[in-house]
């Protein structure tokens, strides 16, 4: 492999049926290091399904999925040692209830042994810095705000120096006011070069950011494109359609 | 009364504490069963979940002092007669013990599959996606948040569990029950016996709960 740039996530045909529903047919996707993917489409789509195959907590149908070189459909490989390389950011953060946040940071790291306790703690508050909340390290997640919380799940996924960052819908439980801090860290960490694919309905953060999007209906990427074509001249009739309810 | 008291005092004393002890036997076998049939009752393994819910269901269904005739008698007859290996005798506090273990057992898997079920599926995801291997994500993440909320229920549990004690009297163990029956033989005086041995399970069971209270109020997570 002599390629300067290669591709992170490697998926082809993959299919995923819940029961007898079919809710991803047949999608493929390329991504390259360093690269920025986001996915719109209205809801039940499959994008978020799609996003949650990347890192198998949804197994998939059909198809393959390479992550890191590593084909994780494949029912032998080490999931977790996948998983470590791929960080997720959730609708409803997920931060551990039963930690506060320099805790909530430290456990992977730690657990893991991948640092020991003093370098992951000094990590955790830096990484706390680099989100804005290093006053926040004590609190727990019943005493942040949304905005905050999410911060914190950024951080939380960043502590592990993933590859690669999945954002699943990471504004769509936020109060309005707070939508601003958590993209403005998302902007942050896509300007640093970390390859991302983040489902979204903020559609400016999707022009902005966006190296590639992705329009997903009914388990299919009908259109994919640079953000500027695919917001200015839409040629799908479907993401019209969508478009002109969004914009 | 007085006389009671006096002249009885410290067997009743006594058979409280064999009461207690049988009790914590019970419970301490009981969270063991309980911890593992409920945890195996949450796996995806069909068989574990199967064996689970055969359990509990097979406990639930029986009576105890069904369950204590059949441990006690029934488990040696069956060893050294119709098997005819020989040798098993179950003391009564043997016998009680894994009576209670089993019944209480199957209570507590209950209670914990329905606390580790009322916690958030996103719990494990998260810890989950960050690589955290199922069985660590559930002691580090889903156990200290579910126990937090089985807490009241398992109270509730042992101080049923601590009544049940008195069922187990039927095989001839020398708890509290079984004991007062022998002190109304001697002395008649029903009465006075039952009301003093009703207020000894009485203030014990409040001292249980008042240690549950406390208990509860420090697992709040607020540093």
């Amino acid at each position: 492999m002599t390629h300067d740039i290669k591709n992170i996530v490697h998926v082809s045909h993959l299919k995923k049926s819940f029961k007898s529903l079919e809710v991803l047919k047949d999608v493929s996707l390329d991504v390259r290091e360093g690269e920025v993917v986001v996915i719109i489409g209205p809801s039940g789509s499959g994008k978020s399904t799609f996003l949650r195959c990347l890192n198998r907590l949804e197994e998939a149908t059909e198809g393959e999925i390479v992550i890191d070189g590593v084909d994780i459909t494949d029912k032998k490989c080490d999931i977790n040692k996948v998983r470590e390389k791929v960080g997720m950011v959730f609708q409803h953060f997920n931060l551990f209830n039963n930690m506060n946040v320099l805790r909530n940071l430290m456990l992977a790291p730690v657990d893991l042994k991948k640092k020991d306790k003093e370098t992951a703690r000094k990590e955790a508050v830096e990484m706390l810095g680099r989100v804005g909340l290093a006053d926040k390290a004590d609190a727990y997640p019943h005493q942040l705000s949304g905005g905050q919380k999410q911060r914190v799940a950024i951080a939380r996924a960043l502590c592990m120096r993933p590859d690669i960052m999945l954002f699943d819908e990471p504004t769509s439980a936020l109060d309005p006011e707070m939508v601003g801090e958590v993209l403005e860290v998302m902007k942050h960490l896509a300007h640093v070069g970390i390859t991302m694919v983040v489902v979204t309905h903020e559609m400016g953060f999707a022009r902005e950011v966006g190296d590639r999007v992705l329009f997903m209906d009914e388990g299919r990427i009908l259109e994919e494109g640079a953000p500027e074509k695919l917001f200015e001249s839409p040629e799908n009739e479907r993401l019209k359609a969508f478009l002109s309810k969004v914009l | 009364m007085t006389r009671i008291i006096t002249t009885y005092g410290p067997l009743l004393a006594v058979a409280m504490g064999q009461t207690l002890l049988l009790a914590l036997y019970g419970l301490f076998f009981a969270c063991i069963i309980g911890m593992i049939v409920g945890i195996m009752s949450v796996l995806e393994s069909r068989v574990c979940r199967a064996i689970a819910a055969v359990f509990v269901n097979l406990i639930r269904g029986v009576p105890m002092i069904v369950l204590a005739y059949f441990i006690f008698f029934g488990v040696p007859y069956l060893w050294n007669s119709i098997l005819g290996i020989g040798g098993l005798t179950l003391t009564a506090l043997q016998a009680g013990s894994i009576c209670l273990a089993l019944n209480c057992g199957a209570y507590m898997a209950e209670i914990i599959r329905a606390g580790i079920e009322s916690v958030d599926v996103g719990q494990m995801e998260a810890a989950r996606s960050l690589g955290l291997p199922w069985w660590r994500s559930m002691v580090r993440v889903v156990l200290p948040q579910a126990i937090r909320t089985m807490i009241p229920s398992i109270i509730n549990q042992f101080i049923i569990t601590l009544k049940d004690t008195s069922i187990l009297s039927v095989i001839g163990f020398p708890e509290l029950v079984n004991t007062a029956k022998n002190v109304v033989a001697a002395t008649f005086m029903s009465f006075q016996t039952w009301a003093i041995v009703g207020a000894m399970y009485l203030i014990v069971i409040l001292l249980l709960q008042r240690a549950a209270k406390v208990l509860e109020r420090r697992l709040k997570y607020d540093a």
